[in-house]
């Protein structure tokens, strides 16, 4: 079997790999179709054939072409899908938290119709036969196109730089050693003088390990309450200022990890201005909650970075308005339910995110007013254009890559199960609003809310 | 109430009803025969995944006084060197129905986690870095014994007030009993924000002399490894409470065991001022009030606190 490789779009060579699935023929009566980048905002009838967009016309003038199917929005709203430039799916080694089929299901259901995957697996993603084997692999499995980014260093060392030009030669989407920095700013210089030659940009999750120590949560006032080693912010933002550095002395391209720290979006505001090549992503769990959630030291509140202060956090919605914030990234790290249930400094570190992902924003930062939808729909779609890979738009002639959501319909995080295998999701047992109902990935469907009745059979 | 978790949860009722309490218990340890039947029948489960010499055997002993039946199961030798987790070894205890498991952890949250797993009264014997409550009680015991009453007294805590679980559960509990708290050590073991616990922080022991109480905590070798303070002589020289700091009509309190000539000189363990063989007597009496409290009655006043998983337990 061949890759089924929807996506060429982008950098020459990158791949973004997903199991055949049969184009969707669907007509999308009656939507709301809201895309900030075509300006599309109202309501629509749109009509995809052979998993193209084929026509957006005013509502109730298109009718459904001989075999294909009807959705019936009812002003219901029309996004182009989400895409997420920071998962772990865990293959291989640890499917027993998550593997490329879970995974890509829960992005389905979260609306996502592209995910990036990290390389902190079991063995860690660090050679071309690895990679090779989960591109391989994602042709089997994968429900939504998935990309992977190799280690920057092997084996997440931060010693010795991987095969760089043989892993993008293979597809490589980037290359990152995230859950850890590089420590060494030697090391990191060569792997960005090596971007000349290979290309692929460095996404850093950034800890300065010698201030971050054995640290479980964020250093401040709740930290002190619970007598639980802190992670000072500074321990980030210092490494951040440290790399804009580096990548503007050697001219490279940089994406920096789950920004959680008001000081690293100044650091990062101050590099963007003076030109530096730095783009930065920011979780839906940093922008909606604090070290106040983490009192009852609730191990699903447990991620690195840490759960910051209100000032942080309100620090990182700025950044989102104001454009030094790039995207929202998921940071989707999936743990075993034994893996957590543990006291809390043993527990490892992560939440699960895609599937709560855009109810989580919506319900605590667009219904309060304190971010525009349009904005959370932009931030939501921008991930992998950072990486001059797939950004989805409501056009005709676009592969159809949508996603049809109730902005009305509430529900409670956990009561129906997760599509994940694992259920380590920090919003468990909040009542969130905004549902996703259909999802169109490279053209096909790859997710129905099954509840729903949306459909008139064709 | 339902546990002892957290000095957190107490009200200074509760603080007030566990320790007269306890002070009807000091009579039971000057008969003959130190033993009531109040909790005859009843099981307390001892567990220890820390050493502990001290804690361990006050909290037998006062079972033991209320003619509880006690186990002890220490985590070297057993199981959990075999790599079980904290919630199999507890359900597993939990399978011989033990009325009252007092528990200590090196973690924060795990006595109000294993709360979550099993229908026992959970006592925290200490949680990682977090609390000591029952320290914290037996200190303001023997506080008031000594002074009557710790309203409006000025308390200094002095030392490793970063690692110290009895730093936290002290401050907590001299606060609600109504007394005015400094916390004073190198400015490398002061954890960034203790101020929110309702204390003033210091530096130096200049203003030393304005304490009515002067507890001073152990400052363990351990953390000369990794280089929070210079070295011991120099801890010693900044810090050390010595007969050239301590007033004649101080309080000295010390939660043990001392490092003479680190923390506390020899001169000032042996002082009258000092009430340290006290405190290891009021630990039996609050202990066995703090048994009977979760076992045979009062209030129930405990909040409830958030711990995962909310769900019902599977066996």
């Amino acid at each position: 079997m061949t890759p089924h490789e929807p996506q060429s779009a982008g950098a020459a060579g990158i791949r973004l790999v997903s199991a055949p699935a049969r184009p969707a023929d669907l007509l999308l009566r009656d939507v709301h179709a809201l895309d900030p980048r075509t300006g599309v905002d109202g309501l629509h009838d749109v009509l995809v054939r052979g998993g193209e967009i084929a026509e957006i016309a005013a509502p109730g003038t298109v009718s459904a072409p001989a075999g294909a199917e009807t959705v019936e929005g009812q002003g219901r709203h029309l996004f182009p899908a989400f895409v997420d430039p920071h998962v772990h799916l865990r293959t291989p080694g640890q499917e027993h938290k998550e593997d490329l089929e879970t995974g890509t299901r829960a992005a389905a259901a979260g609306g996502y119709c592209a995910v990036i995957a990290m390389p902190n697996t079991s063995p860690v993603v660090d050679s071309a036969p690895i990679l090779g084997a989960l591109l391989d692999a994602a042709a089997r499995e994968a429900r939504v196109p998935v990309g992977f980014m190799p280690a920057i260093t092997r084996g997440l060392d931060g010693i010795e730089l991987t095969e760089m030009a043989e892993l993008r030669a293979l597809g490589a989407a980037g290359f990152t050693d995230d859950g850890r920095p590089v420590a060494d700013a030697g090391v990191f210089r060569r792997a960005l003088q090596y971007q000349r030659l290979c290309g692929g940009v460095l996404a850093l999750h950034e800890e300065d390990p010698s201030l971050s120590g054995k640290g479980a949560m964020h250093e401040g006032v709740v930290s002190a309450l619970l007598g639980v080693a802190g992670i000072p912010s500074i321990s980030e933002s210092t490494m951040i200022a440290r790399d804009c550095a580096l990548a503007e002395y050697e001219q490279a391209r940089i994406h920096i990890q789950h920004l959680s720290a008001r000081e690293s979006v100044e650091v990062i505001a101050a590099a963007k201005a003076r030109g530096v090549a730095v783009t930065c992503e920011a979780s839906p769990h940093h922008l909606t909650m604090t070290d106040e959630d983490v009192r009852g030291l609730d191990t699903r509140r447990k991620m690195n970075p840490p759960l910051r202060s209100e000032e942080d956090r309100q620090a990182l919605i700025r950044g989102l308005r104001d454009g030094t914030i790039d995207c929202i990234a998921t940071d989707h790290a999936p743990h075993a339910r034994d893996e957590k249930e543990v006291p809390f400094e043993q527990a490892p570190m992560g939440t699960t995110g895609l599937e709560t992902a855009f109810s989580s924003v919506y319900t605590d930062l667009v219904l309060p007013g304190m971010l525009a939808l349009e904005l959370v729909v932009q931030k939501l779609t921008s991930g992998l254009g950072l990486l001059d890979l797939l950004v989805p738009m409501i056009a005709v002639g676009e592969p159809a890559n949508l996603v049809l959501v109730d902005l009305d319909a509430e529900w409670v995080v956990g009561e129906s199960g997760y599509e994940s295998r694992s259920e380590n999701c920090c919003f468990a047992g909040r009542t969130l609003r905004g549902r996703v109902l259909l999802t169109l990935a490279a053209g096909a469907v790859a997710y129905r809310e099954r509840s729903t009745i949306l459909s008139v059979p064709a | 109430m339902r546990h002892l978790l957290s000095i957190e949860d107490l009200t200074r009722d509760d603080i007030e009803r566990i320790l007269d309490r306890a002070a009807t218990f000091e009579e039971v340890s000057h008969r003959d025969i130190k033993k009531v039947p109040a909790l005859r029948g009843r099981t307390v489960l001892n567990l220890f995944y820390e050493a502990s010499t001290r804690t361990r055997s006050s909290f037998e002993l006062a079972a033991k006084r209320l003619s509880a039946d006690v186990v002890n199961f220490a985590a070297s030798g057993s199981s959990v060197e075999k790599g079980e987790s904290l919630k199999d070894t507890v359900l597993t205890l939990t399978a011989h129905s033990p009325d009252a498991i007092v528990i200590r952890t090196p973690y924060a949250g795990a006595a109000a986690l294993v709360a979550s797993w099993t229908t026992a009264a959970i006592i925290n014997a200490g949680d990682g870095k977090h609390e000591h409550p029952t320290q914290a009680l037996l200190d303001v015991h023997t506080l008031r014994q000594k002074l009557g009453s710790l309203e409006g007294r000025n308390i200094w805590i002095v030392g490793d007030v970063a690692h110290s679980r009895v730093a936290r559960s002290n401050i907590l509990a001299f606060r609600t009993m109504g007394a005015q708290v400094t916390v004073c050590g190198p400015p490398t073991l002061i954890p960034r924000g203790i101020e929110a616990l309702g204390c003033e922080v210091r530096y130096d022991l200049h203003d030393l002399r304005e304490a009515d109480v002067v507890y001073a905590l152990r400052m363990q070798h351990e953390r000369m490894d990794q280089h929070f303070v210079p070295s011991l002589r120099e801890y010693a020289a900044q810090y050390q409470i010595n007969g050239r700091r301590l007033g004649p009509r101080q309080v000295l309190m010390h939660p043990g065991p001392v490092n003479r000539g680190v923390e506390l000189s020899g001169e000032v363990v042996d002082s009258p001022q000092a009430v340290i063989t006290m405190q290891v007597k009021s630990g039996v009496v609050v202990r066995m009030a703090v048994l009977y409290e979760v076992l045979a009655g009062g209030a129930s006043t405990v909040r409830q606190r958030p711990t995962y998983p909310t769900e019902p337990q599977l066996a």
